[in-house]
């Protein structure tokens, strides 16, 4: 592959698009990516752009809905203008950070917002993530009644010495409430796990996923705990507080997973998701907003250090929300970096999303030697070799779990 | 001040003014401290232009402490108001270059033998003391670092006394860092050692002591004269090859080089011809002149032969070429490096080369990596084994790949006769290294109250693996070791394949005695599992002799290596670790189908194994 790590072209201050990226956009898909960059605390093991009240001096939460609405106007013009626009909404994702950390009118206005902007499609999936103790059976039929059509509880764990170690605040026992009252307002239900956890042994792990399978969700994710560098908990490893995670007993952990979801009539469409199959293999209950992600559909990303792509440009936003601030009043774009995907690029990316996924990647669309490393592949278990005959790259469960060595396999 | 006024010119100095001496020390035992210190108190280098170690030249030299080409440096000196000149010839202090140390040796008539007055003498020292003996030179002993709180001059003046003859009482104290005592040493040589004889109507007769190459200068040759004279612009001719070159320059190092109107009996100097190759002015040759040739070249010029091999692989392939020029410079100044194209499965493109001993190797590999930024692997360091197979056909063998298939009749190792020196409280340990080493005792005898001598004839091929690493190890680093070939031997010795996945990786095949295959083969497997991270798929690793496996282990398959999330939507992350992976393949080298990081290599043969993550 030619271009080697991506390296950032400066973004123009207007946040103007090259007519590029507006090419073709009438195939894709477009989303919005909301941003919400608060939380109450800062778990243990979480990099993600977030703070908490104490670390963003002079900024205040109540301001931020002004600032992201501030955005979408830019969205909606810079779009329009690059010929990108004009589409109804496939998908909203609220995310965070802690999303159901700022007031439901917030959010209902944010969305209003965003859907005066474009419009959503009929059917649109709107979800938003929200931590169990920060909602309740109030909030959660206002956001409905807002247009939030799906929401994604962070359960990560039903054991308490996990969440813990996590420094996750939520009583386990009230995830079955969040959940009924979810259901009440007519929201479909997802649970996020985490696995992999320092301590959680095999049987921690069967009793969070029998838990949550208990609550019948519409849809799961399951991630493999990431000890990332710089987060609290990786200073707690590296002391010898607590354990690494092992890849061998993760591997188990998967695989059980796995095998109980799909025992309870789940279907895995991405690595780390799995969706219910109504009788549909669990098309439905999809993520669609996920998917536009590994598929290579546009999307908008609002919201300090929020990142976007539209039709081969990837951007991100500066990350500090009084820098976002401060880019938005001055009527800038608080885009912080960009970059215009070439050719080689965009087929690097083709292979490393499209092989996580269920439906697979196109074998045509390989290069002549990737293709020729797929029977190599089948060899080795890492893919489904039926699929292959029928032209798609599908990994196995063992696949799945190596998905990384695939890919780099394949672009080699 | 320095003593002498008025020094005497090169080529009209009297032989009877003239002492050329050299000094024979254990590394560490202060030499180039000693020889900075003269060069100071006899005023040819300034202390402003004084810097440590002066005439140990090369960054690696002064870096060790050691010196591996010798130089030689004229000093002025004067003893009750008569002028004289003092001709040091630094000397190899290490074995393997023992062939160049008598060169030196033979150009001079006596030795300061200096010992450490807190460790006393070590076997090399002692090698070379047997060297100068037998050259007949007059020997100066004297104890160094007397200013140290841990020495003890009484306790080794009596050992030196033992050893040479003599009374304790003439044993020289020195401190070569304050200077302490070394006019009086100055004083000894002028008075103990003899002046040169030679005739000055002769032919002219040189003997080149070292030969060094100069990278502006080219090769520039040290000799000392014997006989005749050499001058300027004079065509010499060079006895063993019969070549002649014209002299473009000849001087003498006071230290810097110097040119003077020629150089007459009994001076040591340097000559310049031009030629770009010291292979083409070798040590030990004689040197006379093209139009009045001498008949009789001066004794023993002998070609020095190698005695370990080893394969050096760029870690790059693409640095192939670099390799290769980087060894023609050495080659131009280190005759005794010997090195011809190799290819492995495993490392690919790269040279098998022969050493002196272990420590020149380790000095070229070490000047690749660090003077031509080279980063190079060393196989497993080998011997020349003769091989003859049950057809009666005799193989050489310096490399196991060479080791012929099929049935074998009798293998022949190289032995040598080694000298280890230690206190006495170490014996035992000492004769147990040995005796796994195949080692057979030739005698134990005691220097002085607490120390011991012990001789031992080892397979030099079990001396080249880390033996000299354990020795040092057990003994807390007092025992020193010196060894010289000593013939041959037959030997049961078999060749262990180390094969991955079924396939032999040559660079760790090895031909060790068939007591220790085994110990071997597990040796390797057990590392290498160690080593080699697990890949998708399970990876038997196998020692074997010939058809035969005598050790297994297994490198389990990977069962995890996915980032379980998307970074809300950046790609780019994902993107950038899936970069730094293929970074690390990069430094993968492929046997077979299975991926091994160029450090395993590395760490497997030089036996330095961190457990992988």
């Amino acid at each position: 592959m030619p271009s080697a790590l991506p390296i950032a072209d400066p973004a123009p201050a207007d946040g103007a698009l090259p007519v590029s990226a507006g090419e073709g956009s009438g195939q894709r898909d477009l989303g919005v990516y909301l941003h919400v960059p608060f939380c109450r605390v800062r778990c243990g093991y979480c990099d993600f752009n977030t703070y908490t009240a104490d670390e963003i001096r002079g900024v205040r939460q109540s301001d931020y809905a002004d600032q992201a609405l501030a955005e979408v106007a830019l969205a909606r013009r810079v779009l329009d203008a690059a010929g990108a626009g004009g589409r109804e909404l496939a998908t909203v994702f609220v995310g965070g950070g802690t999303p159901t950390l700022l007031p439901v009118e917030d959010l209902a206005r944010l969305l209003a917002g965003i859907r005066d902007a474009w419009g959503l499609r009929p059917g649109a999936e709107v979800t938003t993530e929200a931590n169990p103790d920060s909602v309740d059976r109030d909030s959660l039929a206002r956001l409905a009644e807002a247009g939030v059509t799906r929401v994604s509880f962070g359960m990560q764990s039903a054991v308490p010495h996990v969440l813990g170690t996590l420094d996750r605040t939520h009583d386990p026992e009230r995830v079955p409430l969040v959940v009924g009252w979810a259901r009440e307002a007519g929201l479909q239900v997802s649970l996020d796990l985490i696995y992999g956890t320092p301590g959680e042994s095999a049987e921690d792990w069967r009793v969070s996923l029998d838990a949550a399978l208990a609550l019948e969700p519409d849809h799961v994710s399951a991630y493999a705990l990431i000890v990332e560098e710089g987060t609290a908990l990786a200073r707690r490893i590296a002391r010898g507080e607590l354990p690494a995670p092992d890849d061998d007993l993760v591997a188990d952990l998967y695989e059980f997973a796995d095998a109980r979801l799909a025992a309870a009539g789940y279907r895995w469409y991405e690595v780390s998701n799995w969706a219910r199959d109504d009788g549909d293999g669990g098309r439905a209950r999809r993520s669609r907003h996920n998917l536009a992600y590994w598929t290579g559909q546009d999307w908008w990303g609002i919201g300090p250090g929020a990142h976007s792509h539209v039709g081969g440009v990837r951007w991100w936003n500066v990350k500090h929300p009084a820098a976002y601030a401060q880019r938005l009043a001055a009527g800038l774009s608080p885009a912080a970096g960009r970059e215009t995907l070439d050719e080689a690029t965009r087929a690097t990316e083709t292979v490393l999303l499209g092989s996580r996924l269920a439906d697979g990647l196109e074998i045509a669309t390989l290069s002549a030697p990737a293709r020729a490393r797929v029977a190599e592949l089948i060899a080795d278990e890492l893919v489904d070799p039926r699929a292959a005959l029928a032209g798609r790259l599908v990994p196995t469960l063992r696949g799945r779990l190596l998905a990384d060595a695939i890919v780099r396999r394949l672009v080699d | 001040m320095p003593r002498a006024t008025k020094p005497l010119a090169p080529a009209a100095t009297d032989p009877s003014r003239i002492r050329n001496f050299c000094i024979i020390a254990h590394i560490d035992h202060g030499k180039s401290t000693l020889a900075d210190r003269m060069l100071g108190i006899t005023g040819v280098v300034s202390d402003r232009d004084m810097r440590a170690q002066y005439l140990d030249r090369m960054e690696l030299e002064r870096e060790r402490g050691i010196t591996i080409k010798s130089q030689a440096v004229r000093m002025p000196w004067e003893v009750d108001g008569q002028a004289y000149v003092l001709d040091m010839i630094d000397t190899p202090g290490h074995v393997d270059f023992t062939y160049e140390v008598s060169r030196s040796l033979a150009a001079c008539e006596g030795a300061i033998l200096l010992v450490d007055a807190a460790q006393g003498i070590e076997a090399q020292t002692l090698a070379n003391l047997y060297l100068a003996l037998e050259n007949d030179l007059e020997i100066i002993p004297v104890l160094n670092k007397i200013d140290l709180p841990a020495a003890d001059p009484d306790k080794y003046a009596e050992e030196l006394a033992q050893l040479i003859g003599g009374d304790p009482a003439d044993v020289l104290r020195v401190s070569g860092k304050t200077g302490q005592g070394v006019e009086e040493l100055l004083d000894r040589v002028v008075e103990r050692i003899p002046a040169p004889v030679g005739d000055p109507d002769a032919p002219a007769r040189a003997l080149i002591f070292d030969s060094v190459y100069d990278a502006y200068r080219g090769v520039v040759t040290y000799v000392r004269m014997v006989d005749g004279r050499l001058n300027p612009r004079e065509r010499i001719q060079m006895m063993s090859t019969k070549a002649t070159h014209d002299i473009l320059e000849i001087g003498v190092s006071s230290p810097e080089p110097t040119p003077s109107k020629g150089l007459a009996v009994g001076e040591v100097g340097y000559l310049i011809t031009g030629v770009k190759d010291v292979r083409q002015s070798k040590v030990g040759d004689t040197v006379t002149t093209a139009a009045k040739p001498a008949t009789q070249a001066l004794p023993g010029y002998t070609d020095p032969l190698p005695m370990v091999f080893s394969g050096i692989y760029p870690i790059d392939g693409g640095d192939y070429p670099d390799l290769r020029d980087a060894l023609d410079k050495l080659k131009l100044e280190d005759a005794a490096l010997q090195y011809e194209p190799e290819t492995s499965v495993a490392l690919g493109f790269g040279f098998r080369c022969g050493f002196l001993g272990l420590l020149h190797l380790e000095i070229v590999t070490e000047r690749l990596r660090r003077e031509f930024d080279l980063d190079i692997i060393t196989t497993a360091p080998s011997v020349v084994y003769e091989v003859t197979t049950e057809d009666r056909k005799t193989v050489t063998v310096t490399n196991p790949s060479e080791y012929p298939s099929g049935k074998i009749d009798r293998v022949t190792e190289p032995i040598v006769a080694a000298s280890i020196l230690a206190p006495k409280d170490y014996v035992g340990t000492i004769m147990d290294l040995c005796q796994s080493r195949r080692g057979t005792m030739r005698s134990m005898d005691y220097l002085g109250q607490d120390r011991v001598e012990l001789k031992y004839t080892l397979p030099l091929g079990e001396i080249v693996f880390d033996f000299f690493d354990q020795l040092k190890s057990r003994t807390q680093g007092y025992a020193s070791l010196d060894y010289e070939p000593a013939g041959e031997q037959e030997a049961d010795l078999v060749k262990v394949d180390i094969l991955l996945q079924g396939e032999t990786v040559d660079a760790f095949s090895a031909i060790v005695h068939k007591d220790k295959a085994y110990a071997y083969g597990t040796m390797m497997a057990t590392r290498l599992r160690e080593l080699i991270p697990r890949q998708q798929f399970e990876v038997p690793i196998q020692a074997a002799i010939g058809a035969r496996i005598i050790a297994r282990e297994n490198i389990r398959a990977m069962r995890k290596d996915v980032l379980a999330k998307c970074y809300g939507g950046d790609i780019t992350r994902k993107r950038k670790l899936l970069e730094k992976q293929k970074e690390g393949k990069k430094r993968m080298k492929m046997v077979g189908r299975v991926e091994v990081p160029q450090e395993a290599f590395i760490a497997a043969l030089s036996g330095d194994v961190e457990s992988k993550k």
